[in-house]
Order: C-alpha cells, then structure tokens, then sequence
C-alpha cells in the first residue's frame, strides 16, 4: 500500500505545513482525471497515485454531459471521416495528428469502459447503439439514454475504487502548483473539512480540472466550473492555448442555462422561430427535411447553429421573454414513445425546471456558454512545456477542438488523453532527477500558506463583494466577449476585468474561521476566474479574422495567411498577458470550405 | 403572493457551537427560484459565511440534498413557492454528523459504496474483442439501479440508518444490486457475504421510505427485499450442500 506519509515537517517557521508524497497527483476527479488515475493503477500498481479534487469525484462536472460520446463503430464508418468532421468542424484549427490519435483510440477506450460496465444503450441484438450527432456524417455516438457523461463518470469512478495505489483526496481544493529547479514538485492544498493547508509532493502532476464556463453569466456549467487548473498551470509558468475559442451550444433553458442536449435534435427536434420556420435553412445550413439529415439543418455544428439563432434574435424574429430572446426547440411530432426512451432526462428537466411537458410544448432555449475549446497547453502527449505538468479533458488544450466542438468528442476526449497523460506521466517519472528539494518546496509551501492567511483568512475590512465582482465579470464577458465580438467591445472588456483584478486584492471575507470555509473557496475561484478571463478577452482582441466559435464582427472572414495557428498565452509579470501563435499542424486535409447541409 | 419568505436556515460552527440553531432571513420569492437559489441568495448577499453544497443545479450531481421543511430533498430542484407563504426550514440531512452548517461527513457513506464492490467482476477472466453482448431486456433489468447519483437522501430518510450507522443502507445496496444484475457481471457471491453479514438487512422492514424520498426514481427497497430472498435462499442451501460452492 502506498504512503500517504502524514509527516509533520518543522522546517524552522512557525507554520510547518503538513506534507505527503505521491508519484503522481491529479488535479480533479472527473472522467480525465479518474482514466489517468485508472491507467497508472492498471499498468503500474506500484506507483502511488493522488487524486486531489474540490468535490467528491461522482460530483464532477463530467455527470451533466448528456448526449454521448462519438467513436467509429459501424461497418459503413470510416477513421477518416471521423477525422474529416473533426477537422472540418474545428474550422480546420485543430492539430491534425492529435485529431488522428484521437480518433484511431476512442472506439478502443469506449469498448474498454463497456467491459467496466458502463450501461450503454443497446441494438435489439444486443450490440452496442450509436445516434447521430452535430458536424458528424456517419452515426458514431455511443450513448446511454441521455446520461451518457453521469454514467460514465459513475463508471469511472466505481471502476477506480478496486484500485488500492489511488489515494484520494476528496473535498481538497489546489491553491498553487509547486515548480522548483524548471519542473514541477507537488502542489499545495486546503483540506476543506478541516481547513489545513498542506503540501503533497508528486514527481509529476496531471491537470485534469475540466472548463471554465462561470466567467461567464449563463451557462450550462457547474458551480464548480471555475477554471482551477487553466490558472494555476499559467500561474506557475506554463501557457494556455486557444483561450478566445469559447463555445456555445444552441439549446439551453433560459434563466438557469441548463443544458437540453443536442441528442434533441438528433433524435429528429426542430428548431423554430416565432412564425414556427425552420430557420436554420436562411443560414446555409441545408434545406429541411422531415427526418434528420446527417451534417445538415439541426445536425450542423454547434457554432453555425448559434449564430443562427443569434441572428434571428437581431432579426426580430424570436420570442421575448423575461431572461431575454429565445426560440424553440420542437420535440412534439417524436411522439411520448420515443422522447421516454431516448430522451427522459430531456423531459425531467423540461418539467422541474420550465415546468412544460416536451411532449405536448416546444421548449423555449437560447445559446449558452457550455465548452472551451482552449485550455492548458499541451503537446499530442499530454505534457506542457513544464517539466513534469501534464493537461487533459476540457482543462487541456491538446487540441482536437480547434476553434469549434463537435458534440460528443469531448467525452471521447477525457478517455483518450486523461490515459495518455496517465501513460506520459509515467514515463516521465521513470527519468525525472531523484533529487530531494525537501526544504526548498517547503519554503513555497509555507509562503503559500502565509499568502493564504494574510490576503484572505485573517483579512479584515475588505469592501468587495464577491458576489458583485463575480457579477460584473461575468456580464462584461457576455457583452464585450460573447458569440460576436469586436475590437471596442473586447478592449472595453479588458479594461473591466484589469480594473476587476485590482478591486479584487479588497475583497470581503466574512468568514475567518478553518472548517469548510467555502467563501475562502469562492474568493480563490474568483481570483482563478478573473486570471482565465483576462486571457480570454486578449486572446481574443489578438485575433484578427472569423473562425469557428471566433467571429469578430471588424473581421468578418477566416485569414489563413495569418491565423492558421494557435494563440499561446503567457503570463507576464506586468502588463496584459503575452500572446504568440504556433502553427496548426496538418497531416493530410489541408484547409477547405466548411460544408453543411449541400 | 407576497414577495417574500423567511428561510429558517439551521446554523453549526463547530470551532464556536455546541449545539445547532436556527437563523432566519427574509429572502425573495420568485417563481422560477428554487430552495438553492435562495440559499445562494443568502451566501451572496446577506450572509458570506453560510456553508452548503452545491454544484450542477440540475438534479444530477448529487450534492445539495438538505431536509426542507423535514423532508430530504435536492435543493436544487425544489421549488421555494411550493412553501409559501412559509417560514420554510432547511437543515442538513438527518443521520449524519454535521461538519458545519448545511454540510454533513460523507467518510461513512463513501466507505460502504466502496465496500459493495460496485464494478464488473469477472471470475473466467473472459474479455472480449468487442462489446459484451447485452440485450435491451438484460439492460433493462439493472438499468433502474444504475441511475443513482449518490446523494444520500434515502439514507436520511431510512429508519434502519437512523438507529444503527452498521447497516450498509438503501444506496449501497442498490448499488450492489445493480453489477449483480448486470448480465456481464460475476460477482454476486463475493457480493451477497459482505451484504448479508450485517443484520441491518434484516432489520429494514417493507416501509420504503428510501424509494419514496429518491429523486430519481430508483427502488432501492425492491433491491433490499430482492437481496433478503437471495440470502435466505443462499442460507437454506447452505444446509442442503454444506461445502456450499455450486
């Protein structure tokens, strides 16, 4: 069994920080996290894995994604066409050898999570089934009813415990990445119930934190959704990538954001404006047909169908409500059969929180912050340009997604590279130098420790809200850095969240006592938020041209001369964050014009 | 309907209190709000240090179960207008130990989900090429337990839970139920000795509080009832073929 060494160490300060050592920590217990955990368990049980997360592991954001996860199963598929969707849809910024991989492993990862039981819907015969899905020409979404992601996740986690090298830290939330000597050493962290902070060394640290959609007011991400990992990896050096390529999915509820999954429209649901048309036929999207047509009208990718929805907002032509524009998205003509069978979870939401039954109304949605394609940089391994710091799911950048998503390869994604992570950290470690830096990381341990109590903990007199920061940042990302963007809107946002960040150091904490301080939590997620959002926002007003979720009203068309090529983002130790760019890599599908629906 | 209510939140400090209280505030009642909107009303507005859990906000995650008005429920997705013209009152679950506030200690709970062996055993070591074959019928007979999302209510709604912190409770159990009736599973022995070695299965009579309080629709009653046959039938065989192994 491998230590979880309680050594108390009195490195001479008044504040000896309590420490634990590992191989290899993990950041986060969603289904990137817990595949890498279950990897390095499987193939080497005699490392000893950490796998620290802000909530317990079931909880994670994982558990609301819905529709399912794409792989090439049936005999009518091809790798490539998989590949083609992805490339296509990612507006041709995704990185085509990671496409590749990606791609070539995800039906392999999926068939190994059916052996872990997970209850995939099934064929009469007993085969595994697949749905349609947006931006994807063949049916290759392997799916469980429309909790595909909540059952995964449980899979995955249950799965996990069998393993006695994971040790978890649950309720544990990361304040700082260690990195001594160019590579990374462990990190710190606050046991929430008790309130320690505490060191865990790790030769090797994966970050596996999932996305960031609570910069932003209305989205379909969880509380916990704040951008933790995307942080502390650019804090402590290692740049994000893709940061301005922000997705918004077509279908969420007004007012709360939740998520009406794409399998909607998958299944065969319209959507329509306030005359009852079929709009998305006035945006180059195919022509309607009565059935769904692969790759056409509500099966076009997530970004093309926003947009039209956004523009039938500009035109006048959707319904006013309370929490602003919308449209609807018909269910009715699928009948009480098939929306019980393929799409309850659809029905449970509709009738607790819009209290409509989609079997007799349309339900009213509107566009919503759901996906960031950007993240941490890593390279097709997983690994960041920091030694010893690996990346993967929706906190990683690797990128597959390029400038936009297909639904359902995000699922397949947290499989593929949360294992290689696990296998690239492993092989890391077998080469990292074996040299003890004890007493250097337990002075950062201890600095860290002391930043928490002096900016936070014992802090009094701050007059910020944390509510009313959180609130103007959100509403400036929304105005100035939503599906359209311009030059004035972005700089205006960027000034916001600058002037954000110093009314941030006067934040209010009520709460000075240890035990589960969950406005210390809130204050850190918002100091993590406001650096994410402050990337976002340049890296956006950097890019100068159209290109998938990326559409700038001043550059209305796609520049490949210029911008075929990632945004890299760095920290700066004054100034607004520096950006370079790094060439998309493309094997064999050169750049082309996008095709839905002709 | 006036525009507002009074939330009776239940308070404990642990580095200040020796037994909980209750704190009221006077929160907006509107319509589309439910019980976790106005907690978080509170937390922002009103009082920082209010302490709860919370996450997805849509039923799925499982971490905002609290006892509203008595009563275990996901604050998320509980209505606020379903108590007016109120006081409404929110505490943590019952049958836990309280960390502070609205939070209760989970160790217990996550324990005993380890504890069933909630993941395919297979004792032939068989693994296919593909997908294990599985019918809908063979999905259909476990797919009710699978859909539990761990959130506990139905142990603060279960009698047995409440006198005896053994018994392994309505959710293990169902959980345990749900790899066992999994056709691609072969663990049910190894399952059955760690279930039917507390008395607390025998204790659990047919009242079924645990189904009722559960948001999503699984039985975990059925599964107890179900796993008392399998044992009982196990027991007798015992003494028919005492080398027991079949």
């Amino acid at each position: 069994m491998p230590d979880r060494s309680e050594v108390r160490t009195d490195n001479g300060s008044e504040n000896a920080v309590e420490t634990s050592a590992h191989d290899i920590l993990i950041i986060g217990g969603g289904g990137a996290g817990l595949r890498a955990a279950i990897e390095i368990a499987e193939v080497n049980p005699k490392l000893s894995v950490a796998m620290v997360s802000k909530v317990y592991p079931m909880r994670s954001h994982t558990v609301s994604a819905e529709g399912g996860a794409a792989g090439v199963a049936g005999k009518d598929d091809t790798l490539d066409d998989h590949c083609y969707d992805t490339i296509s849809g990612s507006d041709w910024l995704g990185d085509q050898d990671a496409i590749e991989y990606f791609v070539d492993t995800v039906p392999k990862e999926l068939l190994r999570l059916e052996h872990w039981g997970c209850p995939w819907s099934r064929e009469p015969d007993g085969r595994v089934a697949v749905r349609p899905f947006g931006g994807m020409k063949k049916m290759r979404t392997w799916f469980a009813s429309d909790k595909t992601g909540f059952h995964m996740l449980h899979t995955l986690f249950q799965t996990s415990l069998q393993f006695p090298s994971i040790t978890r830290y649950d309720e544990t939330f990361a304040t700082r990445l260690l990195v001594e000597d160019g590579a990374i050493r462990g990190i710190v962290a606050i046991e929430l119930r008790t309130g320690k902070i505490r060191a865990i060394q790790a030769k090797a640290v994966i970050i596996c934190t999932g996305g960031c959609g609570r910069v932003f007011p209305f989205t379909t991400n969880a509380n916990i959704c704040t951008g933790d990992g995307m942080a502390l990896a650019y804090q402590a050096g290692a740049p994000l990538k893709d940061m301005e390529m922000v997705q918004y999915h077509p279908t969420g509820l007004p007012f709360t954001g939740i998520l009406i999954t794409e399998a909607a429209r998958a299944e065969g649901g319209w959507l329509l404006n306030k005359d009852g048309y079929r709009f998305l036929q006035d945006y180059d999207l195919g022509k309607p047909t009565p059935t769904p047509v692969l790759r056409s009208m509500e099966l076009g990718p997530r970004d093309r169908v926003s947009q039209a929805i956004f523009g039938e907002f500009e035109k006048g032509r959707a319904f006013h409500g309370p929490y602003g524009d919308y449209v609807h998205l018909d269910l009715r003509h699928l009948g009480e059969h098939k929306i019980e069978a393929r799409l309850p979870m659809v029905r449970e939401l509709c009738l607790k929180y819009e209290n409509i039954d989609p079997i007799k109304e349309p339900i009213p949605i509107r566009p919503v912050q759901h996906y960031m394609m950007g993240g941490v940089h890593t390279d097709i391994n997983a690994a960041t340009p920091l030694k010893g710091l690996y990346a993967a799911g929706e906190a990683a950048c690797v990128s597959i997604n390029g400038a936009n998503r297909l639904g359902s390869n995000s699922l397949g994604e947290i499989l593929v590279y949360g294992a290689r992570a696990g296998r690239s950290a492993m092989q890391y470690i077998e080469g990292a130098d074996g040299r003890t830096l004890q007493s250097a990381i337990l002075t950062q341990a201890a600095d860290e420790e002391r930043r928490l109590e002096q900016q936070y903990l014992r802090k009094t007199g701050g007059t910020e809200r944390i509510a009313k920061l959180r609130d103007e940042m959100s509403h400036t990302m929304e105005t100035g850095c939503g599906i359209y963007r311009e030059r004035n809107s972005l700089v205006e946002s960027a000034n916001k969240i600058s002037e954000l960040k110093g009314r941030y150091a006067n934040v209010a904490i009520d709460d000075h006592t240890r035990t589960f301080n969950t406005q210390l939590t809130s204050a850190l997620e918002l100091g993590f938020m406001l650096e994410v959002a402050d990337t976002i926002v340049h890296s956006a007003l950097n890019r100068e041209e159209s290109r998938g979720a990326h559409q700038r009203r001043d550059f209305p068309k796609r520049d490949d001369n210029k911008y075929l090529a990632h945004s890299v983002v760095s920290r700066s130790a004054e100034g607004p964050p520096r950006i370079e760019y790094l060439p998309v890599v493309i094997t064999r599908w050169p750049p082309g014009e996008r095709v839905y629906g002709r | 309907m006036a525009d507002t209510i009074i939330l009776e939140v239940e308070r404990f400090h642990p580095e200040r209190d020796t037994e909980p209280s209750y704190q009221s505030f006077e929160v907006p009642l509107r319509a589309d709000w439910m019980v976790l909107d106005a907690l978080n009303y509170i937390k922002d507005q009103l009082d920082g240090s209010l302490t709860f859990r919370w996450s997805c906000r849509m039923g799925i995650c499982g971490s905002c179960g609290m006892m509203i008005n008595g009563v275990p429920k996901l604050t998320c997705e509980t209505l606020l207008t379903n108590f007016a013209p109120g006081p409404v009152r929110v505490g943590p679950l019952d049958h836990f130990p309280v960390v502070k506030d609205l939070v209760v200690e989970m160790d217990d709970f996550m324990a005993k989900l380890q504890k069933v062996r909630p993941w395919i055993v297979r004792k032939d070591d068989f693994e296919p090429q593909r997908e294990f074959i599985q019918t809908p019928a063979q999905l259909e007979a476990f797919h009710q337990f699978s859909l539990c999302i761990n959130c506990t209510l139905c142990y603060a709604a279960c009698p047995v839970s409440g006198l005896d912190s053994n018994f392994i409770g309505p959710a293990a159990i169902a959980l345990a139920h749900r790899y066992n009736l999994d056709s691609r599973d072969q663990g049910q022995e190894d399952r059955l000795d760690i279930i039917s070695q507390h008395e607390g299965i025998w204790d659990c009579t047919v009242v079924g509080e645990c189904s009722v309080v559960c948001p999503k629709g699984v039985d975990p009653s059925l599964a107890i009832q179900q796993y008392k046959l399998t044992a009982t039938k196990e027991w007798f065989k015992s003494f028919l073929l005492p080398r027991g192994k079949n």
